[in-house]
């Protein structure tokens, strides 16, 4: 079946650590010789809040539960385990997260893997002075770095490459938790530290990073199996009943990449333009033809901040009268809410009140066209965005009567809109961005990592 | 003239990284590929216009192999900011389904 001699074989049960491993799927892949076991923890896709709060977005039940079957067949198969992005951000508020899970686990299953650690949350000191060193640059859309900018956020992650994994495991590791990750740097690191050919063994990887997605069937399976050779792979479902075809394999490409033939990495860039794909069997698919180019080793940075506070309100519309003209409903609605807190709380507060309407033009915030039928019912979402939870609180209290029963026309009666809690206003938190969109030049791919070890499992320690 | 969403299978919009969006027009066969992925409708200047950006950031390109057309742009604002409406940009697809292609 496979043409490859000698190939690297690498396990990916799942798209993301936490998102439901399949045991099933994991004995395949153990019992078709797997050497690896990786999988990515992460992610920016959910937003900032993720990494400037330090929390999950999955639950650590969630997690314990991937892990358990991914710790018991590491130990079973002896073969090394690598995860990425842990904790979903990478910080090392997540690593840690993800450590204890892991050693909770070894104490339960009675297991005594050596764990490895990487870190690569950032010292805001250490990238000021790489800035100052001319060291960072802006990515597209640029936006200068400054002290200014590097302050402003909470945390700092760099996307760690391919080598400190290799480091990890050149040292002995059977399981190595790293912080922020680029997702195909955690799956490449085993074939790359074994010889396979960079290109076949990065774009390998980024077919696999989301698990069952690059198959046909991608609802009824979770991961991947890869064999990783010098100038090819092939890869095949994990799940037995379903397949990849030439089109979802290449296809994945495309996914949440900006361009489909080039993925930059920290060293260097994979180049799938003269990639060929050929259906190996009725589940796999073999790839040729794929390019890796050396560059100086860059690591993207990722940065996020907490900006102003939210109350939220919601009420549901199915007044006819209202339906047919809402354009104009919203922006007497609007105007009559800023009236309100002007009187009542005063001028110069910095503010914003947006009103979406779900159901008319809330997700597009662009204008419906004039002859639009009106729809059956609309929500409306109520945001009030202030310096501080408790003003835009204050904000949304002010609003709540006006929000609640506000005329189309002026001068009628009252209506009372369904609005479905009580209390009606809804406490978000911040906002909060990403505000880095840069890489920084390293003279060696672990000068901005840290490599710690789990003490208590390691017995040469 | 056909609308877009006439001559393809699916359309989609997702992020790619926090400031950037992506959207993978996928043309239901060779044919409506080739003449239909070079249209004006869809050219960059014409991408821009619809979302708001800068033309000389909009990205094009043509995926011969699989008959798709992929167009990347930087978000109007950044991911998660005070009026945000779509984190994933999953929806931002819509407003192309009916423009006409030329």
């Amino acid at each position: 079946m496979n043409p490859m001699k000698q190939t690297v074989n690498v396990l990916v049960p799942v798209g993301q650590l936490g998102g439901g491993i399949r045991a099933e799927e994991v004995a395949n892949g153990i019992a078709w010789g797997a050497h690896a076991i990786a999988v990515d923890a992460g992610s920016t896709d959910s937003g900032a809040a993720y990494l400037a709060m330090e929390m999950s977005k999955n639950s650590c039940a969630a997690v314990k539960r991937d892990l358990q079957i991914l710790m018991e067949a590491q130990a079973r198969a002896r073969i090394p385990l690598t995860i990425g992005s842990c904790g979903q951000a990478g910080g090392d508020a997540g690593v840690n997260w993800t450590r204890d899970i892991v050693v909770e686990l070894a104490e339960e299953l009675k297991l005594h893997p050596r764990i490895a650690l990487l870190y690569s949350e950032q010292d805001k000191r250490v990238l000021k002075e790489k800035n100052a060193q001319g060291k960072i640059q802006a990515l597209p859309p640029p936006h200068p770095m400054t002290d200014a900018l590097i302050d402003s956020c909470d945390h700092i992650v760099a996307a760690m490459g391919a080598e400190p994994y290799i480091a990890a495991l050149d040292a002995g590791a059977d399981i190595v938790l790293g912080g922020r990750t680029t997702d195909t740097a955690v799956i490449a690191a085993l074939p790359l530290m074994r010889g396979s050919g960079a290109g076949a063994a990065w774009h390998a990887a980024k077919i696999a990073e989301c698990g069952a997605l690059c198959t046909t069937d991608p609802a009824r399976g979770s991961g991947v199996f890869l064999r990783i050779g010098e100038d090819s792979f092939v890869v095949e479902p994990l799940s037995t009943g379903i397949r990849c075809d030439t089109y979802s394999v290449s296809a994945h490409m495309l996914y949440e990449n900006s361009d489909p033939f080039r993925l930059i990495e920290p060293g260097g860039i994979l180049d799938v333009t003269a990639a060929r794909y050929h259906q190996l069997d009725e589940r796999s698919v073999r790839v040729v033809g794929s390019r890796w180019e050396t560059r100086p080793y860059t690591m993207k940075l990722e940065g996020a901040a907490g900006g102003p506070f939210q109350t939220i309100m919601l009420i549901g519309i199915q007044d006819p009268s209202v339906l047919a003209n809402l354009d104009r409903f919203h922006d007497r609605m609007l105007a009559a809410l800023h009236g309100r807190v002007s009187r009542s709380i005063g001028e110069g507060v910095d503010y914003d009140i947006s009103l979406r309407l779900y159901g008319w033009n809330a997700v597009s915030g662009l204008p419906v066209s004039s002859d639009a039928t009106p729809p059956r019912e609309v929500g409306v979402l109520f945001v009030a965005t202030a310096p501080s939870q408790e003003m835009a609180t204050r904000i949304a209290k002010t609003c709540n009567p006006y929000f609640f029963h506000f005329p189309l026309e002026a001068g009628t009666e009252l209506p009372s809109y369904g609005f479905p809690f009580s209390p009606a206003e809804i406490e978000r938190g911040r906002v909060y961005e990403f505000e880095l969109n840069h890489v920084v030049a390293v003279n060696d791919p672990l000068e901005l990592v840290r490599i710690e070890w789990v003490k208590r499992f390691d017995a040469k320690a | 003239m056909p609308n877009l969403r006439d001559v393809c299978r699916y359309i989609r919009s997702k992020n790619a990284g926090p400031f950037w969006v992506t959207i993978d027009l996928f043309f239901k066969d060779e044919e409506s590929f080739r003449k239909y992925h070079a249209s004006e409708a869809i050219s960059p200047p014409r991408i821009a216009e619809a979302y708001g950006v800068d033309p000389a950031l909009v990205k094009y390109f043509a995926v011969d192999n699989l008959n798709v057309v992929k167009i990347s742009f930087p978000r109007k604002t950044p991911q998660g900011g005070v009026v945000e409406r779509d984190i994933h940009q999953g929806q931002q697809y819509v407003r192309l389904l009916s423009i006409e292609l030329t």
